[in-house]
């Protein structure tokens, strides 16, 4: 390891700094990162072409899928988009609850990212803290839901389960220690020296960039972009809920923390209002099975920034085409940009910073030309697309039927070795036995 | 000679410093615990771990030097216990002693750091590789702040005999006042030589693994976390020895317990220390070790000087 060369060091797929495998491969010159790679791709699970194979009601539940942390955001941001084919009109006790739910959601993910970036730079003690008052909301999520984490309450035309008063006092009284809490965790993350140390000057996107990269949420908030789909372009109750969008210009990590822990105050804010102002009524109404055909896209402002589902019906029960682009896809390009001759040791919590969800973002995207833009070096063509599809990899890719894919997976299967024709045919003969 | 041999193996050489490590190990992450708002390990997780890891299969990579690579943590674990037998720590004598050997024994608890960047380096796993570099790095920044506080309160015993410092500040306890920044200075640079938040950096999980570690299993890596405890152990104990020796005054049976006590508070004092704080960056430590820490034991060297024209 001479001082003069440049050598590549694998961050990933499986590392510590990573909750879910991930590809960095970063070309460092003794501690100074010189450059970087990102493979995305690890995580795909095929939801989107799953989706097309099953009901709407089905859909619903795999959507919610998507992600372990922002589950409702995706399972709502869908449902919209089925709405607004169907032509819907949702009840507004059931936008309340689920605005209701969005914002506790919001509050879990900001604490648990808070938490996540205490632990990258070395601070376990705010991730023990954060985490045990993570508890509260979990268990809030509990009592309203009847889950902690896949709430499983949108359905199409409303929501599945009513709030009772008794159930509001509990909220009350949760979301009360919280804001405590909170305000204790806001002085700790922009007072306590090793921290600002450790964030602030670290990752930093100006507002032009975070424009021209595209970044959402509270990554783009912290570099000064006054963006937020709650307000720009309000579903649910947002429209008749007054909150604030928290802006910040310190352009760094540091900004996009301040960030996460006011919204974390606004959101209790949130919280309360759709608890006082809860209006009576049905929680739900009746949608046919099948839903006319036509096409929506769903925006929604998810904990990580703006979340987009396309949906496409064609008058049956099933839909055509299912689309998620989540807000980690957005920011990952930023990632790269905002290491730039920083420090190996940034790494982990730059990457934290934007609250990557890569099971998420894992989609795969053929391009069929895979030219660079005009002005883009021949040079630059391969970080232009690595992290949005690996088409170098794929040179005899083809769209496939459902029914070919299936076929080509069992004999890729076969082929490597593992062979279920025999099992199959014992399940067939049982089941013709009955 | 058997005598010797007693102190070497087993009191308070080898086995009761193996011992009394693994319990300070355990002190330290049930305070550490605690402050987190966790319930903490119970009291035997410390050795129970260490007899699992001497249980498993060693594994050296194709690629190491096994020679240095199984070495390494036998130099570490040695030199840390040689340590000890030149600590006060009941009576006014050391096991061993002579004159100079504060400077041996600083010396020695250079030699793990040492260790893990010979162990870390010919293990070649990229990880090990730049934790060592860090090992060695942080080394040059802590080491001067240390010996300079240390050796500035035995400037003031006018001895480089550990036995004849904590005997000369036994008998004027009073003196230990005018150590308080070196003993400050000293345990910040502890948390660098034990590698502990703010100063874990050459084993940064979130950034390198588990840095010179990394490549480590089954018995080497029991060996080199017995020689980590052992080294927080030997450290507090030295630091007790050097700036608080009042144990020594009390007494056979109480003096030891005393000892003890003095020992794991220290340790705690770690523990407390290390929860408040986040990692800082390779060359913030560097920063901070120059810009402060040396000017601090600087400072506490020039006192000394003074106050051995004053008092003395």
């Amino acid at each position: 390891m001479h001082n003069s060369d440049k050598f590549n060091i694998p961050l990933g797929p499986q590392h510590p700094a990573l909750k879910e495998p991930e590809g960095f491969s970063v070309a460092l010159k003794g501690e100074k990162i010189m450059g970087m790679d990102i493979r995305l791709g690890y995580n795909h699970r095929g939801i989107e072409k799953a989706c097309e194979e099953r009901t709407y009601i089905q859909d619903l539940y795999l959507i919610e899928r998507v992600c372990g942390i922002c589950s409702h955001s995706h399972s709502t941001c869908f449902v919209q988009a089925v709405e607004e084919i169907a032509g819907v009109q949702v009840p507004k006790r059931a936008l309340y609850i689920r605005t209701l739910i969005a914002e506790l959601e919001r509050v879990h993910s900001h604490l648990l990212w808070l938490g996540v970036a205490g632990h990258e730079i070395g601070f376990d003690t705010l991730l023990m803290y954060t985490w045990r008052d993570r508890e509260i909301v979990m268990d809030i999520l509990a009592l309203l839901t009847g889950n902690r984490v896949n709430y499983g309450i949108n359905t199409i035309g409303g929501v599945r389960r009513d709030i009772s008063p008794k159930q509001i006092e509990e909220v009350y009284k949760g979301i009360k220690t919280l804001e405590e809490r909170t305000r204790y965790y806001i002085e700790v993350a922009t007072q306590e020296t090793t921290i600002i140390k450790r964030l602030s000057g670290v990752g930093v996107l100006s507002r032009e960039d975070a424009l021209r990269l595209d970044a959402v949420g509270p990554t783009a908030r912290a570099s000064g972009v006054n963006r937020d789909v709650r307000r720009d372009d309000p579903y649910a109750a947002y429209a008749e809920i007054k909150f604030n969008v928290i802006t910040d210009d310190h352009n760094d990590v540091y900004g996009r923390t301040v960030v996460r822990v006011k919204e974390l105050m606004e959101s209790y804010a949130i919280v309360k209002q759709c608890l006082k102002d809860l209006p009576e009524g049905p929680i739900t109404v009746k949608v046919p099975r099948k839903i006319p055909a036509g096409e929506a896209t769903s925006r929604y402002e998810a904990p990580r920034g703006e979340d987009l589902h396309y949906v496409k019906s064609n008058g049956t029960e099933k839909p055509e085409r299912v689309k998620v682009r989540a807000p980690t896809l957005a920011n990952i390009q930023a990632v790269k940009h905002m290491l730039k001759d920083r420090y190996l040791a940034d790494m982990p919590i730059v990457i934290a910073a934007i609250d990557p969800c890569f099971s998420c973002t894992d989609r795969l995207v053929y391009l069929s030309h895979c030219e660079p833009p005009k002005g883009v070096k021949q040079s630059q063509k391969r970080d232009c697309f690595a992290s949005l599809a690996m088409t170098s990899r794929f040179k005899n890719a083809k769209v496939m039927s459902w029914e070919a894919l299936r076929t080509y997976s069992i004999e890729w299967h076969r082929v490597h070795g593992i062979d279920f024709s025999e099992l199959n045919n014992t399940f067939r003969k049982r089941l013709e036995k009955r | 000679m058997l005598n010797s041999l007693f102190f070497i193996l087993v009191f308070p050489g080898f086995l009761f410093v193996s011992f009394f490590g693994l319990v300070a190990e355990y002190v330290d992450r049930k305070i550490y615990a605690r402050l987190q708002n966790r319930v903490g390990p119970p009291w035997f997780q410390t050795f129970a771990d260490f007899i699992k890891l001497l249980g498993k299969e060693d594994i050296v990579p194709c690629e190491a030097n096994a020679r240095m690579f199984g070495l390494a943590p036998i130099f570490a674990l040695s030199a840390v216990v040689t340590v000890f037998l030149y600590i006060p720590i009941w009576r006014y004598d050391a096991a061993f002693s002579f004159n100079g050997d504060i400077i041996m024994a600083l010396y020695l608890l250079t030699i793990p750091t040492l260790a893990f960047f010979i162990g870390g380096w010919y293990s070649t796993s990229l990880f090990a590789r730049l934790g060592s570099v860090r090992c060695v790095t942080q080394l040059f920044a802590y080491e001067v702040p240390l010996f300079m506080s240390i050796l500035s309160a035995a400037l003031l015993a006018n001895s480089w005999s550990l036995r004849d410092i904590a005997n000369f500040y036994s008998l004027r306890p009073a003196y230990c006042l005018f150590n308080l920044l070196g003993f400050a200075v000293s345990m910040v640079a502890l948390l660098g030589k034990l590698e502990k938040a703010p100063f874990d950096i050459p084993e940064a999980e979130t950034e390198i693994v588990a840095g010179a570690f990394t490549e480590y299993s089954g018995r080497l890596l029991a060996l080199l976390r017995l020689a980590i405890d052992i080294e927080m152990v030997v450290g507090a104990a030295l630091f007790v020895a050097v700036f608080f020796p009042f144990a020594l005054a009390l007494g056979a049976a109480l003096g030891f317990i005393v000892f003890i006590i003095e020992v794991l508070a220290v340790v705690a004092l770690l523990s407390l220390m290390r929860t408040v704080v986040a990692r800082l960056r390779i060359d913030q430590m560097i920063d901070f070790c120059w810009k402060y820490l040396v000017p601090l034991a600087l400072l506490q060297l020039l006192i000394n000087l003074i106050l051995k024209g004053v008092l003395v």
